[in-house]
């Protein structure tokens, strides 16, 4: 009963150490998780975004960029393939679907794929999820100039069924670059929390024939997203493409691939890991440095203590049991840390990529990254509690007569 | 109920060496007894009364409190014993500032073998004319107000021993006169030994019979 009262005087004693202790904590608190929290989850939406299609063919390059151009719809495309190479591989008897895109233009920087409309009825999204129109729309003729835009890129840009557009040339928004065609809305798609949600689907037709477009390149594919009937299958066409030919590029098996990329930017991860571990160092040195410098203030206070009768050991555990509730209340408010910066990641990330990131998915460091930060500092504790349990009791209280 | 024996107390000199503070043959309280010392500034009078409530640890000799010689016992079991038996009223006065007057009186019995209580930290301080000051902090009370809860404080633990160093020491003569009715009967209600020490010759009158510090601590000779 004593303890609280004790810990709940001495922090408001020395409130404004405290609370900068406190704003410390809550930081590097907050920041060690979201860190880990982003990268995990990341990670994990990113490889799981990619399991909808089993293989990307596309013109020779990296398997990464056609990945992160066909399916994240990042970066620039590698180049074209033939139509001929598209109805080969859709006609292979090992590929349960084929879904050609054309990718090269835009509408205010929000990306315009062509495509053909299977991708919409045929494709599983993975656990039986299918694209869903939302009501009132319907989807694009492969004769006509009309898009169907996803439910992020709709938001963003306004358009809404009935309205009309015209398509910009190239990755990035130049106004200059306008085409003439004028394109329809005609639905807008569900979100899917998907990459997707950020494209505009028009018909391939209608991409590789956009005026100004090269009439000779009419009939190309930028990529070739491939579901397979069985994954022994992938490896085959791997040999095929990747080995024994040397025109395009077959990236398979995706998931590998995004994998791969995460392992190759791990670096990053442990360098971001690294400075949250610093920050939180230092919160909890701020911690023990916030207590040592009260010490002087709070000297008497304590000898008074032990003429009270109180122990050694009790007031070295009140010192104690401050720092450790520091970290305690450090801890929790990180949690509202960790919900600002986790939100802001991930809606960067959505923006960016279209990868959803849901705050309240459990992560392991949610609930170690606040032990530790208490662990730490009740080590910070350690110093000021020991100079309290070796405080000169006579001394301290008054000079002798 | 206090009995003292070849009590002995040195301190590192400057100089080098050791002072010798207190060298006393033999001294004893009864229970329920209240005493007097005299004593000049730089007598050792209150390094005499910190080993008798066990918050130094004496060179050599005994001090029996009840039979327990708390000289012999480790700095936690003399802890334990000034927590539950002994009270302790300092010049000072050495109130906890940033506790209310009902806190200070509350952690005065806290450490003891029957914890804090509320009602009877009320009544204490309602014994000593302060119920309606129960949750001002120490720096919202007059000097003789502050001494009255350190009075309270005192007592909380429901001690055999009272010790009292200089009590009236920060009081005007007014102040003084209360302070030291109110610490004389108060241990008489609660049974507690009183042990005074002061050099205030208005303080050393009320008591009966008063004994020079000096005639007793071999070291003042």
């Amino acid at each position: 009963m004593i303890l609280p009262l004790i810990l709940y005087r001495s922090l408001r004693q020395h409130a404004l150490p405290s609370l900068v202790a406190i704003a410390s904590i809550a930081l590097a608190s907050g920041l060690l998780m979201a860190v880990w929290a982003v990268k995990e989850q990341a990670q994990e939406s990113f490889v799981n975004t990619t399991t909808t299609f089993d293989a990307v063919l596309g013109a020779r390059g990296s398997k990464l960029q056609l990945v992160l151009n066909s399916i994240f719809h990042l970066e620039a495309s590698p180049g074209n393939l033939p139509e001929s190479d598209y109805l080969m591989i859709k006609r292979h008897p090992a590929v349960k679907t084929a879904i050609p895109i054309a990718v090269g233009d835009n509408y205010h920087g929000w990306r315009i794929v062509g495509t053909i409309d299977e991708l919409f009825t045929g494709v599983d999204l993975g656990q039986g999820r299918h694209y869903v129109l939302e009501p009132g729309g319907r989807l694009f003729a492969a004769d006509r100039k009309e898009a169907v835009v996803g439910a992020f890129a709709a938001k963003r840009t306004g358009l809404k069924v009935g309205d009309t557009f015209h398509p910009f040339h190239g990755l990035v928004f130049d106004p200059r670059q306008q085409h003439a065609d004028l394109y329809t809305v005609t639905g807008i798609l569900g979100t899917t929390n998907t990459p997707a949600d950020r494209v505009i689907w028009i018909p391939l037709e209608g991409l590789q024939t956009m005026s100004g477009h090269d009439p000779r390149l009419a009939h190309d594919v930028s990529a070739v997203l491939i579901q397979l009937r069985a994954p022994s299958a992938g490896f085959l066409l791997d040999l095929m493409y990747n080995r024994q030919g040397d025109r395009l590029t077959f990236a398979y098996p995706v998931g590998a691939i995004i994998a791969d990329f995460f392992s190759k930017i791990d670096w990053f991860d442990r360098v971001l890991a690294l400075v949250a571990y610093l920050v939180a160092v230092v919160a909890a040195a701020s911690v023990l440095a916030g207590i040592y410098a009260s010490m002087s203030a709070r000297r008497r206070d304590l000898a008074i203590l032990r003429a009270l009768g109180a122990r050694r050991r009790t007031v070295f555990g009140a010192v104690l049991a401050e720092a450790a509730f520091i970290g305690a209340l450090g801890s929790a408010a990180g949690y509202a840390v960790y919900a600002v910066l986790f939100t802001g990641v991930a809606a960067v990330i959505r923006s960016q990529t279209g990868v959803v990131l849901t705050l309240g998915a459990w992560h392991s460091i949610l609930w170690a990254g606040p032990v530790g930060m208490i662990l730490l500092c009740s080590i910070g504790g350690l110093v000021p509690a020991f100079k309290a349990y070796r405080l000169p009791v006579a001394e301290t209280l008054a000079p002798t007569s | 109920m206090l009995a003292i024996r070849n009590l002995r107390k040195s301190y590192a000199s400057p100089e080098a060496g050791r002072s010798l503070v207190i060298d006393i043959a033999g001294f004893s309280l009864g229970a329920g007894e209240q005493r007097a010392l005299r004593g000049e500034s730089g007598t050792g009078k209150t390094t005499f009364l910190h080993l008798v409530a066990g918050i130094l640890a004496a060179d050599s000799g005994t001090i029996e409190i009840d039979g327990v010689d708390i000289a012999a016992l480790t700095e936690s079991r003399r802890d334990r014993v000034r927590a539950g038996k002994i009270g302790v009223i300092f010049q000072a006065f050495n109130l906890l500032q940033g506790y209310t007057v009902l806190e200070n009186v509350l952690l005065g019995m806290s450490f003891g073998p029957g914890g804090a209580g509320r009602g009877r930290a009320r009544h204490l301080l309602d014994r000593v004319g302060l119920s309606h000051r129960l949750d001002h902090f120490p720096n919202q009370l007059s000097t003789g107000q502050q001494q009255r809860v350190a009075v309270a404080r005192a007592l909380a633990n429901g001690p055999r021993l009272v010790l009292a160093d200089e009590p009236t020491g920060n009081l005007d003569g007014r102040n003084a006169g209360e302070a030291l009715a109110l610490i004389t009967d108060t241990c008489r209600e609660a049974h507690a030994a009183l042990l005074l020490v002061s050099h205030d010759e208005r303080v050393l009158g009320q008591f009966g019979t008063v004994r020079d510090f000096s005639e007793i601590n071999g070291a003042c000779r």
